[in-house]
């Protein structure tokens, strides 16, 4: 749930497809749609998931950004990575989003934050989807 | 101000002066043929306050035979560092003589020649006697269970775990947590939390429904001892609904919860914690990650794993203390805590001899009153070992060797899976197995042992998906416990390589063929998650097959091949 780690921040979208040792990124297009191609931060944007999924059918996610005007979220690994765009307005007290989403496999959940400023900064979360074992 | 160095320095200081005067000195004892309940027990008071820890007790009473893995490999950071070593190498690093005390205790190697020296390790009227005796120096010494407790036997399983509540309320714990209690189904784990007189913690359970704290489990509580505020926070097995079957306690989530877990360390420092104690079942890996992503914890008595280290593991300025599993040690955790600091400690694994350590008269009688109506059943003899019967390893023990053989016979399938758990005691060579003996490895509440078919592409998905929570070397993707047991089915696995990459050279062991991802195969097996399995329980299939063999014996197994 710690998904600030410094080896899973993305420093720009082509550094998520290195981390999540994909060829490309699912939802690169998506992304850079929302941010209308403009260069993207790091910091200041943290996920909430749970490292391994309970049921993939309805994984609880938070994302919070403070300062944000929106934090838009992606499921890189679904065949629609779209998930949600949240937008903060002037009086909301905090700048912070919760929602169950369904994961197809194993995957990164990204959330891309937009700051007041206009500029842009994004985080991801790998969350394992497992057909389940045997505990000790 | 006490600098970290001088922090460092004065805990080991503790830790070598302990190593002193109990661990090290076994091996003499031992040449002078005089290991005693004195020596075992001894111990310098030290500091102001006293944790014992008991945990993964799986629901073992008596005295037992238990034979430490040969097989325990680390992946990533953890490649080659305890508890990833075994035999030789773990009593190499630790001083330990071969032939010693330690050496059984802690270590496989010439397992079956020193359990006939050294005897069985256990029983919970010895672990009684521990505890009086801790108690005897420290009256208000902290008893914490880390869980695991309620499971593991055939009068566990026939009492719905009462048998094990009312011996270990006799030992008057302070505090638990868990993991397959949860197995017993939440009704009949609330019917046991409304009567239990102790603290039943869990910072990491959650209502599913709300995604809020459940209520049944209080993330910690606080004690007040030797003028010391003491908080011991719960975390329970975090991947409970994934290694066990979620439909038994459908109302709860779990998981690591690191960031609730640092909210609990504030608050309870916040309210004037000078001691902060996590009582885990993450597991040890797991744990040690845990210290060095959450800062404030004094002592994790760490459990799941099942290891047992004769000294802690020091991260950061957390000391980390796995003890062990089905009732064979109990660790004793003195601490120095002063201005709100834990200024040293000083610890003890003792292992408990069965046949050095003198059972407590009072818990004795309370066990064979559990067992009395149940003993014709349990002492029943079904066949006899030639070999010696094992759980631990990473790969296979004898154990799951021969559970496989009877699922393949007794359900006549061509391929046998059998779960990694790792509880399950041991048995030696000329022994006599009772029905006791087979439900000791096969107790649980979901044991039927169905028959299927699997194509040989979902055989494969299976092994890498299990291979992954063992071998991710990432610990928070660790689930604990071992790989599945194959039978009929060897395998060539390259633990390094990523998940779907790992398992390769999968063969029909019987014609000595490649499994055809395309072809469907005949499988049995038992423990799985799945609601309604059906076919027959486990401990019946294995009690036929016995029954059939009268003696058995369980020849190497070279089955899995393993880079790594």
């Amino acid at each position: 749930m710690q998904l600030t780690r410094r080896e899973m921040l993305a420093i720009g979208a082509g550094a998520i497809a290195m981390a999540s040792g994909l060829p490309a990124h699912a939802a690169l297009d998506e992304i850079a749609e929302f941010t209308g191609g403009a260069e993207m931060g790091e910091g200041g944007i943290n996920i909430t998931a749970p490292e391994i999924a309970e049921n993939g059918n309805t994984v609880p996610i938070g994302v919070e950004a403070k300062g944000a005007v929106a934090i838009a979220v992606y499921a890189d690994g679904n065949p629609v990575p779209n998930v949600a765009v949240f937008k903060f307005g002037a009086l909301n007290p905090d700048q912070s989003a919760t929602t169950r989403i369904r994961l197809a496999k194993s995957q990164n959940v990204v959330a891309v934050a937009q700051m007041a400023d206009g500029s842009f900064t994004m985080a991801q979360a790998p969350v394992k989807v497992t057909i389940g074992g045997c505990g000790g | 101000m006490i600098s970290r160095r001088d922090f460092l320095q004065v805990g080991m200081a503790a830790a070598a002066m302990v190593g002193g005067s109990g661990f090290g000195s076994w091996a003499r004892l031992a040449a002078q043929q005089r290991l005693s309940q004195d020596d075992l027990l001894q111990f310098d008071t030290f500091g102001n306050v006293s944790l014992i820890h008991v945990t993964d007790i799986h629901a073992q009473m008596k005295p037992v035979y238990f034979r430490e893995p040969s097989v325990n490999l680390g992946v990533g950071a953890n490649s080659g560092a305890v508890p990833h070593l075994t035999g030789a190498d773990f009593r190499r690093f630790y001083g330990i003589s071969d032939g010693s005390p330690s050496h059984y205790a802690l270590s496989s190697g010439d397992f079956a020649a020193l359990a006939q020296g050294y005897g069985r390790v256990g029983g919970l009227d010895r672990v009684a006697t521990v505890i009086n005796a801790i108690r005897a120096d420290r009256p208000d010494a902290l008893l914490l269970d880390g869980g695991d407790t309620w499971h593991g036997s055939y009068t566990c399983y026939h009492t719905a775990g009462a048998d094990m509540v009312n011996v270990m309320n006799a030992l008057r714990p302070d505090a638990m947590t868990f993991h397959w209690e949860f197995t017993l189904g939440s009704d009949r784990v609330h019917e046991i939390l409304d009567d239990l007189p102790f603290e039943a913690l869990g910072q990491n359970v959650f209502d599913k429904e709300w995604d809020e704290p459940a209520e049944y489990f209080p993330p910690y509580t606080m004690f007040e001892r030797g003028g010391t505020k003491i908080a011991v926070i719960g975390q329970a097995f975090p991947y409970m609904p994934i290694a066990n079957p979620g439909w038994m306690f459908p109302e709860y989530s779990f998981g690591l919860r690191q960031e609730n877990l640092a909210a609990m360390v504030e608050e309870v420092r916040s309210a004037g914690a000078e001691c902060v104690v996590l009582l885990s079942h993450n597991g040890f890996d797991v744990d040690k990650k845990m210290a060095g992503v959450v800062s404030g914890i004094d002592v994790i008595l760490s459990g799941h794993t099942h290891d047992a280290l004769p000294e802690p593991v020091i991260v950061g300025q957390t000391i980390i203390l796995p003890s062990g599993s089905n009732g064979k040690f109990v660790t004793r955790c003195d601490l120095d805590i002063r201005d709100g600091r834990m200024m040293g400690y000083r610890t003890k694994l003792i292992p408990i001899f069965s046949d050095v350590i003198a059972p407590d008269p009072e818990v004795s009688a309370l066990i064979e009153a559990q067992r009395a109506p149940y003993q014709a059943a349990l002492s029943e003899v079904i066949g006899q070992t030639d070999t010696t019967l094992y759980r631990r390893g990473n790969f296979n023990g004898t154990w799951d060797d021969l559970i496989c053989d009877a699922l393949l016979h007794e359900r006549d399938a061509q391929i046998a899976l059998s779960p990694g758990v790792r509880w399950g005691p041991s048995m030696l060579p000329g022994q006599a197995i009772t029905r006791e003996d087979i439900w000791n490895v096969t107790s649980m509440t979901y044991p039927n042992a169905y028959r299927t078919e699997f194509t040989g592409e979902f055989l494969h998905i299976v092994l890498e998906d299990v291979a992954d929570n063992i071998f991710n070397p990432d610990p928070f993707f660790q689930q604990g416990g071992d790989m599945v047991r194959t039978g009929g089915l060897g395998y060539r696995i390259d633990i390094n390589k990523p998940q779907g990459e790992r398992i390769t050279d999968m063969t029909l062991l019987s014609t000595g063929e490649r499994i055809d991802p395309a072809k469907s195969y005949i499988v049995s097996g038992w423990a799985s998650v799945n609601e309604g399995t059906e076919g027959p329980p486990i401990w019946e299939v294995v009690e036929n097959h016995i029954r059939k063999q009268g003696t058995v014996s369980v020849a190497d197994n070279n089955s899995v091949q393993v880079v790594r």
